[in-house]
């Protein structure tokens, strides 16, 4: 039996008791550890794209080299229903040895690197500086008419930096996409 | 390991075999792969079976394993070898079929760089498998194809491929042993949620409209869940009904079953998907031919549902319990549990529940009406199967009405007998896979029910059936249409029949001659009976032209975007118009 509450009701809320396959969607960071054999990227967003599944963010990078193992971390958007046949879909997966739904699973520190461009001289340059400085992003390469900032933070902080230094002369931007770990003692 | 320690590739290839208890392989060589060839040739525990195009011995090792049991064994060439698989490695992976495709590639030195006969057999074959690999290295040659036998019989069992490149082959390396692999990598089955297991015990018990629907899962499964099922039907009185692939689990004779459900399922079965208060899925997966419009499927159901995997869960219904693991031994911890608890049903209930059911049977929803003139399609299987039950027998088909018919028509008391394209519904599977049947039960009677138009798909066939002296049946009802096609055209686009003509037929009857098999031509009702005896009795393969009638429609029949409750019994009325938003589905 299922109450019918309004979509989209806090999950974190007591009185959770919202029927699990509500048709909202919601972004998922899934952290992934696979095998870093030759295909496995290739199987993982095969399985992505054959059952028309999304990918908002994708980075991979082996994490265990004795191990072979790498940590694929992808941001998807689904249902919950979707969220978890994405889920069963990926434990199948012989080279895939965990999934955890970094979303579900509690807090968890998601950062994204990003290097920007910014070509101005004048006052556009000094402020772009300024700027740079309170996201506390460095300057890793300039020229007498640029600076290449480096940031780190949350998607939200590096869109928030973007904005900002786009009136500035913001040229090129490239990012990393998502990387996460649960916060806390415990490996997920 | 010394260099004296060491063999080639390709003896490692044919040793890993014969150490899996491999005894029979389906295959076609080339350049890619002849290093393999050379050892099979000079080896005698292998047996090579030479089809004629690779897609059928995909099928035939698909026929070989369902109806063994065992794994099957296909090797190809590379490129267009690779490439003529992918039919029959999908086709497995729908049905859930283990078998094992060895394929030559070109040598590792030489990839990427389109080479003569180069194809990214990985590439194309990954989303088509359960796993693949790319072995690069002779020394791990055995070690990866033993993962493949494992890969494709644990679990939820499927198909796996090895490309192996020529210089791999050649090379020397070392062998590892079947029991020496690591086995990691092999999913652990979760143990049974006993909670779960006890809830949807409740529910049975309280159950006042219960129906059991099982599927390939079951057989796949194994004899001890046929076993189990069967005693659980038989301590609950509970219907069952199964899906086209879990034909056999439970026998067609025994006196709970309800038939075949689904699209072209008998109408007590669908009626009693549709009313029923407890479903007890077992091994099957709501497929869309299943379960019509999803909305309104069982819509008063508790539902549980035992599946190996957990990907099947709430994938297209959602259910209440599921219970995830092998249907064997969830079913025995199940039956096991409910017993010791008394065994007890609402019986009551039950019986007024069966009133209803055998209200629907008499309905006789597989009801046609026959000719004297001509033979009906559903006659001319009612008599397959009168002359031939009582046979050691295994049946395959094609794709189509013939294969619907087959299905309502032919009864199956044991697992394993009845193989059949279900998920992917690839025409062309039947006749292959029927050789691979036969090699793997040289003594029994094999008939493949098909269509003229499924079966000229992989007719070459014959090469094979007549160079192995398999006494295949070919059962074709030839309509002179693609008829299932015609059907929709009909049902569904305003009878405009857009090339759904079986056009400049071959004569099947010169046709066998050519190959020096038997034909028969059989047009009259009152011949039929002698002719499929004759069929039976001759000790070759035949290929038995029944002419039928041409429009014949597959009832009864759920169309598409209509619930169970809405199925068509007979010829089309106004208000079983098949709707526009049916109509765009499949
Ligand atoms: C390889 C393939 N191509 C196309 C189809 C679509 N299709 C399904 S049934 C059918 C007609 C089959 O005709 P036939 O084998 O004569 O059987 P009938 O329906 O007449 O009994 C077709 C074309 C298919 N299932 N498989
Ligand atoms: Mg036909």
């Amino acid at each position: 039996m299922s109450l019918k509450l309004k979509k989209g009701v806090n999950k974190q809320s007591a009185y959770n008791l919202r029927d699990p396959n509500l048709d909202y969607e919601a972004a998922h960071t899934l952290s992934i550890i696979v095998d870093n054999e030759s295909g496995v990227l290739a199987r993982v967003i095969g399985l992505f794209s054959g059952r028309g599944y999304n990918i908002d963010s994708l980075t991979v990078a082996e994490v265990d080299p004795n191990g072979h193992r790498s940590r694929i971390t992808i941001v998807t958007t689904g249902t919950p229903k979707v969220v978890n046949q994405i889920k069963a879909q990926l434990n199948r997966m012989v080279p895939v040895h965990k999934v955890i739904d970094l979303t579900l699973k509690g807090k968890a520190v998601q950062r994204e690197l990003a290097i920007f461009k910014v070509v101005g001289t004048g006052n556009q340059r000094v402020e772009s500086l300024r700027l740079a400085d309170v996201f506390r992003a460095k300057v890793v390469d300039s020229t007498l008419k640029s600076f290449t900032f480096e940031l780190t933070g949350t998607s939200e902080k590096i869109d928030a930096f973007a904005e900002l230094m786009a009136p500035l002369g913001l040229n090129e931007i490239a990012r990393t996409g998502i990387v996460a770990l649960l916060r806390g003692d415990n490996s997920s | 390991m010394t260099q004296a320690n060491k063999i080639t590739g390709a003896e490692i290839v044919i040793k890993a075999l014969i150490d899996q208890g491999v005894d029979t392989v389906f295959g076609y060589p080339g350049g890619a792969i002849l290093p393999i060839y050379d050892e099979l040739f000079q080896q005698k525990k292998i047996k090579h079976i030479l089809v004629r195009h690779e897609q059928a011995a995909t099928h035939a090792a698909e026929g070989y394993a369902r109806s063994t049991g065992k794994i099957g064994v296909v090797f190809v060439t590379s490129g267009p070898g690779a490439t003529n698989s992918v039919t029959g490695l999908t086709d497995a992976l729908m049905d859930s079929v283990p078998i094992v495709v060895i394929s030559g590639q070109v040598p590792t030195f030489m990839i990427g760089n389109d080479a003569f006969q180069e194809a990214d057999t990985v590439g194309i074959t990954r989303p088509c498998t359960k796993h693949n690999w790319l072995v690069k290295d002779t020394n791990k040659l055995a070690e990866t194809i033993h993962k493949a036998f494992e890969v494709a019989g644990t679990g939820r069992p499927g198909p796996v491929l090895v490309d192996v490149p020529k210089d791999v082959q050649f090379a020397s390396g070392c062998y590892t042993k079947k029991n020496e692999i690591n086995k990691t990598f092999i999913k652990k089955e979760p143990s049974i949620d006993l909670n779960m297991l006890d809830e949807a015990i409740n529910r049975l018990e309280l159950a006042e409209r219960p129906i059991i629907y099982s599927g390939g899962g079951v057989i796949n499964s194994g004899q001890s869940a046929v076993n189990s099922l069967r005693n659980l039907v038989a301590g609950t009185n509970f219907p069952i009904t199964s899906t086209l692939m879990g034909l056999g689990s439970y026998p067609a004779s025994g006196k709970n079953w309800l038939g075949m459900l689904g699209m072209h399922g008998t109408y007590e079965a669908n009626m009693s998907m549709h009313g029923c208060d407890f479903m007890l899925c077992i091994g099957a997966r709501f497929d869309d031919r299943i379960t019509g419009r999803i909305d309104a499927f069982s819509p008063n159901s508790y539902k549980v549902h035992i599946d190996i995997d957990p990907s099947s869960i709430n994938k297209n219904i959602t259910v209440e319990a599921p219970l995830i693991g092998d249907v064997s031994h969830i079913l025995r911890t199940l039956t096991t549990r409910w017993k010791e608890r008394g065994s007890k049903i609402k019986k009551k209930k039950l019986e007024t529940w069966w009133k209803s059911i055998n209200d629907w049977k008499a309905v006789k929803s597989l009801g046609y009406e026959n000719s004297s003139n001509v033979i009906k399609p559903q006659y001319a299987v009612q008599r397959l199967e009168e002359l031939t039950k009582s046979y050691n027998r295994f049946v395959s088909t094609e794709v189509g009405q013939h294969q619907m018919w087959a299905a309502q028509f032919m009864g199956f008391e044991e697992p394993n007998r009845w193989m059949t394209s279900g998920g992917l519904g690839t025409m062309g599977y039947g006749f292959p896979a029927s050789i691979g049947i036969q090699i793997a039960h040289p003594n029994s009677l094999v008939i493949n029910v098909a269509g003229e138009a499924s079966w000229l798909m992989n007719m070459q066939e014959l090469g094979t059936a007549v160079q192995y002296r398999l006494p295949v049946k070919q059962f074709i009802l030839n309509n002179e249409r693609l008829g299932m096609v015609r059907q929709w055209q009909e049902l569904l686009h305003g009878e405009r029949y857009s090339h759904s003509w079986s056009d400049a037929l071959p004569d099947f009857v010169k046709l066998a001659e050519a190959y020096g098999v038997k034909g028969i031509r059989c047009e009259d009702p009152t011949n039929l009976d002698d002719c499929i005896r004759e069929m039976i009795d001759y000790p070759g393969p035949v290929i038995f032209d029944c002419l039928v009638e041409k429009h014949e429609n597959c009832f009864p029949m759920i169309p598409s975007g209509k619930a169970h409750n809405e199925m068509i019994l007979g010829e089309q009325t106004e208000d079983n118009r098949i709707s526009d938003d049916g109509a765009v589905l499949v």
